[in-house]
């Protein structure tokens, strides 16, 4: 699985274009045509490495069961990560996404009393919501993002707590309780929506308008608004599927913890997500959306903690591993920008 | 009225200032000699020199070459606040103030008045404050927060802060660009004081009138170099207008009329854009222009004149207090670059860095970014219907790219604007506005990128021309619309397309009001 940037070349590709037309600085050409190489691929290099060494040395490991708790783990964070590059990739954040999570969780219990779909249905309009408060405050009122989206981390905590009455309530709706735990094919449901979601966004970055779109806004607002594009729309509806995957999230956490947990659900999920979005070789500097990337960013984060974990290292450990690969991830886009233009 | 500068001793002397950048020479060779008293004009165009040339003066940049001597020693400054400490003062034609702060705590912003126990005395600094103010004038709540005031107001604080910091020399660079006719007499008045306190004052602006009113001496550069200093009286307009843009007086009066190029006479077709009346405060005032099918109109004006700003707002990307839009008979909601594009209006960018490019996506994604709703269906951008326009057009424009998938970012900026002309090209234009189409581009780029703008012409789009090459201008347009302050002071047609006129146009502009 092969993942081309935004323009279809593979790296390599775009890196021998790019040293054909240099010919002064060899050197530096080539130091960056290196580190592009490792900046677009080295956390799928990671993830490999790190499969390898588990399969031959971690007990365990190689089992189906444990391979599907990983990836059921994985789940929420990355479904909110999907929405996270989104967003990053139009030279914002959004820092709500796990307030939202829990507005979505505690919205469930309150309604499944009319069923599975009306409630998950409100939960995720909930979503939507909250996507169009991001989108109105960034799009329209011209609100930096990170400022925009820390509004409604606060407070849309707060409003999970008030819709929850601050109580943890255990889901006893079986329907709920089989998507977190069930499986089709001997994959978890949890599993395949985390899959379908990503080829999904996959395919609307790659072969939308919108998706096209939305990397230019986020590449060159100014010269995407003097070509007529219509940059608040882009940007509102990059907030609205922000919120709605989110509020996705929450269910899906929800139902995996058989309760709905608003004080605990979706904590710190904002900071997951953008770690998994920049660590697959999203640039915060927008106007590039990996998805692949995304997928791979928060796989690598779980495969290093799972690691750890099974060897006895405790938590702190798998922190701070993922802090120097936070570091090194970010090192390695800024090394683009220094050589690549 | 004006002092006799021959008689003042100078404050500031720059001698022989050269400074280079990566690739360009900003400044070679340069001499500045300011007197205490007198108000010296510093004219230029783009690209003249005059920002760096006053950077080097207040410490921001430090020259490779030539001396500063200011009151009688030889002087370097390493910051921008050693040059403020020795007293050179710079406003700028962006307020650099705190805007949150009152009036008065900018005046004494860095030397408020303590009071007891090292604190700031606010009652004290409100009274000088205001006393300050009423010295020249201003009659303002120096309690107010910077914001809340005009921006005229706080160009005044501004030069007032300057000049009440015991400066010996004052910068004003474009000081009235944002001011109301009524407030520039205010800054002249301010200037006035200056100049008996015995105060230098450098003035850069490219006002013509304000230049003739107040300025006692000028300096013209061009391409970095010193082209004229003398008595801002005994140079004529016209004189100070060819200096500015490098034309040759004599030559320019001989040779005009042979450049007329008479070809296209479009006269009695059907205009393809009419734009009336188009106003934008403090930049555009009542603008007409006319464009037929198969014209090249050109855009004249010196820098600040709002050349840009009428293309921009043609191509709805300036919202408009008030002016119409008529493309084809239909006249269009202004203020949408969405709506202008539509209806076949489009637009070239003078900044092709910050304005035109995506500099990360490939050649292809680059041409078709506009056109991107028209080669989808349902949402979905057909890959098909994109591989044709972007052979055609990367062939028909000869954009050299190792292929379409390469990075723009990576071309050379002849192909980058080739890149950006196949973009409003493949919308299927009637009207193409280009500012600057050959800026920063090589020779080659610049006759293919000229042909083939008078191609289109003749295949019968309409054309807005702006260029501050002098010659591209005169030969390219068929009739010329001169600009002035965000007025059109005159239109230079068929035989009148010459170098001379639009030279007598530029500096006599300011006369005939």
């Amino acid at each position: 699985m092969k993942e081309r940037s935004p323009s279809g070349l593979t790296s390599a590709e775009a890196a021998r274009g790019r040293s054909g037309r240099r010919e002064d600085g060899e050197s530096a050409t080539e130091r960056s045509e290196r580190s592009t190489l490792l900046r677009d691929n080295g956390v799928y290099a990671a993830i490999v490495v790190l499969l390898v060494y588990n399969f031959g040395f971690t007990e365990n490991f190689a089992t189906l069961a444990n391979l599907n708790t990983q990836l059921v783990q994985v789940a929420p964070v990355l479904i909110v990560a999907l929405g996270m590059a989104l967003v990053i990739g139009t030279e914002g954040v959004d820092l709500s996404v796990g307030s939202v999570m829990a507005i979505a969780a505690a919205i469930l219990p309150l309604y499944l009393g009319y069923g599975l779909v009306p409630a998950i249905g409100l939960a995720l309009v909930a979503g939507l919501l909250c996507g169009a408060v991001n989108g109105t405050l960034v799009a329209v009122v011209g609100i930096q993002p990170i400022v925009a989206t820390l509004a409604l981390l606060v407070g849309g905590r707060g409003l999970a707590l008030v819709l929850a009455d601050g109580q943890l309530k255990d889901i006893r709706n079986q329907e709920l309780l089989d998507l977190g735990a069930g499986k089709a094919l001997g994959i978890p449901y949890v599993v395949l929506i985390a899959a379908v979601l990503a080829v999904l966004v996959f395919l609307l970055v790659r072969y939308t308008t919108f998706g096209r779109q939305l990397v230019a806004v986020g590449g060159n607002r100014s010269a995407s608004a003097l070509a007529g594009l219509p940059v608040r729309r882009v940007l509102m509806t990059t907030y609205l599927l922000s919120g709605v995957l989110a509020a996705i999230a929450g269910v899906v956490a929800t139902a995996r913890l058989t309760a709905s947990d608003p004080s605990a659900i979706g904590n710190l999920f904002e900071l997951s997500a953008i770690t998994a979005v920049v660590v697959g070789g999203t640039p915060l500097s927008g106007g590039r959306v990996r998805i692949l990337g995304t997928v791979a960013g928060a796989l690598l984060m779980q495969l290093i903690t799972a690691t750890l974990i099974k060897h006895n290292l405790p938590d702190s450990t798998a922190q701070i591993v993922q802090a120097a690969i936070i570091v090194l991830a970010v090192y390695l886009q800024r090394s683009r920008s220094g050589g690549g233009s | 009225m004006k002092a006799n500068p021959a008689a003042n001793a100078a404050v500031l002397t720059a001698t022989a200032i050269g400074k280079r950048f990566p690739g360009v020479v900003a400044l070679s060779d340069v001499d500045l000699t300011l007197a205490a008293g007198e108000v010296h004009a510093l004219v230029g165009e783009n690209g003249a020199g005059k920002s760096t040339l006053i950077k080097v003066l207040t410490g921001v940049y430090t020259p490779d070459s030539g001396t500063l001597t200011y009151r009688d020693s030889v002087v370097s400054f390493a910051r921008p606040s050693d040059a403020q400490q020795a007293g050179i003062s710079t406003v700028y034609q962006e307020v650099n103030l705190v805007p949150l702060q009152s009036v008065a705590s900018n005046l004494f912003l860095g030397r408020e008045p303590r009071g007891r126990f090292g604190l700031i005395d606010f009652r004290a600094m409100n009274t000088a404050a205001r006393e300050l103010l009423d010295s020249y004038g201003l009659r303002v709540d120096v309690t107010r927060p910077l914001r809340t005031l005009g921006m005229g107001v706080q160009q005044m604080v501004a030069v007032a802060r300057a000049a009440a910091t015991s400066a010996r020399v004052v910068i004003l660079d474009e000081p009235t660009s944002s001011l109301e006719p009524r407030e520039v007499d205010t800054l002249f008045g301010i200037i006035e004081r200056l100049r008996a306190d015995r105060v230098a004052v450098l003035y850069v602006s490219h006002r013509l009138d304000e230049l003739y009113r107040i300025c006692d001496r000028v300096t013209v550069l061009r391409d970095g170099r010193l082209v004229h200093s003398g008595p801002m009286a005994d140079l004529p307009r016209l004189r100070l207008v060819a200096m500015m843009l490098g034309r040759d007086l004599e030559e320019v009066r001989r040779e005009g009329a042979t450049k007329f190029d008479g070809e296209r006479t479009a006269e009695d077709t059907e205009p393809v854009l009419v734009a009336t009346g188009l106003t934008s405060k403090h930049r555009l005032d009542g603008v007409d222009v006319t464009v037929r099918p198969g014209e090249i109109v050109g855009l004249g004006g010196l820098l600040g004149a709002g050349r840009s700003e009428t293309a921009m707002a043609i191509a709805g990307a300036l919202p408009l207090d008030s002016g119409a839009v008529t493309v084809g008979g239909k006249r269009l909601r202004t203020g949408s670059v969405a709506v202008a594009m539509r209806a076949g209006v489009v637009l070239l960018p003078e900044d092709r860095k910050a304005d035109g490019i995506l500099p990360d996506l490939s050649v292809r994604e680059n041409i078709v970014l506009a056109a991107l709703p028209r080669l989808s269906r349902a949402g979905v951008v057909s890959r098909r219907r994109q591989d044709a326009i972007v052979a055609t057009f990367m062939k028909r424009l000869r954009i050299k790219a190792s292929s379409q998938y390469q990075r723009v970012g990576d071309l050379s900026g002849g192909n980058q604007q080739k890149v950006l002309l196949a973009r409003l090209l493949c919308m299927q234009p009637k009207v193409l506005l280009l500012d600057e189409p050959t800026r920063g581009i090589d020779v080659g780029a610049k006759a293919e990128v000229q042909s083939l703008v008078d191609e289109l012409a003749a295949e019968g789009l309409g054309v807005v021309l702006i260029s501050s090459e002098f010659d591209e201008v005169v030969e390219g347009a068929d009739s010329i619309v001169v600009l002035r302050e965000g007025r059109v002071v005159t239109e230079l047609h068929g035989a009148d397309v010459n170098e001379a006129a639009l030279l007598d146009a530029l500096a006599e502009a300011g006369e005939r009001e």
